[in-house]
């Protein structure tokens, strides 16, 4: 990365100021880059191949620690740790993707629809954040698990819905910003449509930012569905999801104290490869931070 | 200002207006009889017609509705269909618990943030500063509950200082109060003040770049003098927008640490309700959560016209 910015930069500019920041942001989002893509693996192996059936009890082999066999020991019902890490990795990027794809697909055109037209749609919607906004992601989620029963599908969709708030009003700062612009009032004089100018020149402008919030709310989504699953209100057994293999192992904190550092690790190292991607992302989409970190 | 104040106060009652619809009909969805669920399926015709009549839930729902919504600002929930029991006094008995925690956790919270998250801004070239970040980026991907539980195993199962769980309320034992309160607070603030110093961090390099800073330097102040006396109060102003944002995630985080730690808070009240398929209940303590935060939110969007005289002349 650092070598082809010594590359790009023109001889003579005085780019020390500006070399040595962007060196630094390239590490956060190479960090963040390659936790994702190690989750993203871990994912995808658990489709073909994992060590053992991470559902199916051994009670002749529970509670062994780590060794050749069983890279990260057993559980209490004999079941392969990391066989279940490795499938967990798929629940977490399960209920990431559905649940951010909700937020983004509702949230933004919202959010831009009320940035564009103003007015009363703009007091409507925004008015209508603010009260979803009163019900934080996990409380949506704890509400809709006591209605509709504990379900991935459940989590999935109360924290799709508690996190539109958040990418309507991106959606809609960055629009406001926007149609302030010489070009979009360019635009507005040719008398293009509204839509059009959406499409071409609201949209790819406030991406960059819709990408970072997709970043930092995936984090969430993750840190939301392991909360839930540790209660006992996100994936049911025995499918393995992190936060639940975290809350099964609790009584055992005193004996086989891996047993939790293992989900746990998981679920930060996730959490953390989608915040530093987030903030990597952002330090990139954002030129006015550059010169200052 | 008081326009201002008007506006603010008209919002927040507005917004928990449409968060009781909200509430009241995403519960009444559930499928099945609230005097069925009471009962049990073997109960007779006659006895369901009896509990129903006694719940109230033969009534029509705008009249139910009605009834409940206007029972809250007297802070007064009605009695569970489950448990028969007056929700009120559990309610007012519980909030404290969850307050004291989450205030509490909150304070700590933003003594470790406000002077770390200052120091990483100032040596942010420095190896002590990136250090600090790099702390605060690991603490913010760690989830209240997780930290509950690494704590429990090093400092009550491994080391034996602490109890585990527990609570004991302040005025029966002061001394197992704060013992019992160290963990779960250890727990909620680590992850929150680590969230904050990030904050911090920010608001502060935001602020040394101003120019009102270089001309304090200019002046003879030194960089912390300078940055005390002209930069740490407008820095405070995202700061405390953060705060009361996160304020309403750390309750709602407190639920789950409440859990960790078997303290009988509002958060173990919503969660057996849940399990108990106690409907009025969980839509009680819910808009007990959802009151606060919009309070919470009422009272920083005060605060800002104190803190910023900008906004006091505007309105």
């Amino acid at each position: 990365m650092s070598q082809s910015t010594d590359i790009a930069s023109p001889p003579g500019e005085p780019d020390a100021v500006v070399r040595r920041p962007l060196r630094r942001l390239s590490a956060t989002l190479a960090v963040g880059t390659t936790i994702v893509v190690i989750v993203v693996l871990a994912a995808l192996i658990s489709l073909f191949w994992t060590p053992y059936d991470p559902v199916k009890a051994f009670p002749a082999e529970r509670l062994q620690g780590s060794s050749a066999l069983h890279l990260m020991g057993t559980d209490k019902f004999g079941r392969d740790v990391f066989s279940g890490i490795l499938y967990g990795a798929r629940i977490t990027l399960m209920v990431g993707l559905i649940s951010v794809g909700i937020a983004v697909v509702v949230g933004t055109p919202l959010g831009i629809l009320a940035g564009m037209r103003g007015g009363a749609t703009e007091e409507i919607t925004m008015r209508g954040a603010d009260i979803l906004l009163a019900f934080p992601a996990l409380l949506l989620a704890i509400m809709f698990g006591a209605v509709f029963g504990a379900s991935t599908t459940t989590a999935m969709v109360a924290i799709g819905i508690g996190s539109i708030p958040g990418f309507a009003r991106v959606a809609r700062s960055g629009t406001l910003q926007v149609m302030s612009t010489e070009y979009v009032l360019a635009a507005r004089a040719s008398s293009q449509s509204a839509f059009r100018i959406a499409r071409r020149h609201v949209l790819p402008n406030i991406a960059g930012m819709v990408v970072v919030q997709c970043s930092v709310t995936f984090a969430l989504a993750v840190l939301a569905e392991a909360a839930l699953s540790f209660l006992g209100l996100g994936t049911p057994p025995p499918v393995p999801s992190w936060g639940r293999m975290l809350q099964e192992s609790q009584q055992f904190l005193g004996t086989f104290p891996m047993l939790v550092v293992w989900p746990g690790a998981a679920i930060a190292v996730a959490v953390l490869g989608f915040n530093l991607l987030g903030d990597g992302l952002r330090d990139r989409f954002d030129p006015k931070l550059n010169g200052e970190r | 200002m008081v326009v201002r104040l008007l506006v603010n106060l008209s919002r927040f009652i507005v917004t928990f207006f449409a968060a009781t619809v909200a509430v009241f009909l995403l519960m009444r969805a559930i499928p099945g009889d609230p005097a069925q669920i009471a009962l049990g399926v073997n109960a007779s015709p006659e006895l369901l017609e009896e509990t129903r009549r006694q719940l109230g839930t033969d009534r029509p729902l705008p009249v139910q509705y009605v009834d409940w919504v206007t029972g809250l600002p007297q802070g007064n929930f009605g009695v569970s269909f489950v448990t028969r029991q007056d929700i009120s006094p559990m309610i007012a008995d519980r909030v404290q618990v969850s307050l004291i925690l989450v205030m509490l956790s909150m304070v700590v919270a933003l003594l470790i943030a406000i002077p770390f998250g200052t120091l990483a801004a100032v040596r942010h070239r420095q190896p002590s500063g990136v250090l600090i970040s790099a702390m605060s980026q690991l603490g913010v991907a760690i989830p209240g509950f997780l930290a509950g539980i690494l704590l429990v195993v090093v400092f009550a199962v491994g080391l034996g200082w602490l109890p585990s769980n527990g609570w004991t309320p302040p005025g029966e034992d002061f001394g197992d109060f704060l013992r019992r309160l160290v963990l779960p607070v250890a727990a909620l603030a680590s992850v929150q003040g680590a969230i904050l110093t990030r904050y911090v961090r920010s608001a502060v390099l935001e602020v040394m770049s101003e120019d009102y800073l270089r001309t304090a330097r200019a002046k003879g102040l030194g960089p912390l003098e300078a940055l005390v006396r002209h930069g740490l109060r407008n820095a405070s102003i995202p700061v405390l927008t953060v705060t009361s944002v996160q304020l309403a995630a750390l309750i709602v985080g407190a639920v789950v640490v409440e859990r960790v730690f078997v303290i009988p808070g509002l958060g173990s009240m919503l969660l057996d309700a849940v399990g108990n398929r106690d409907m009025l209940t969980v839509q009680s303590v819910v808009m007990v959560l959802v009151a606060i935060t919009l309070i919470i939110n009422l009272v920083v969007d005060l605060l800002y016209t104190v803190l910023d005289p900008r906004i006091r002349k505007k309105a």
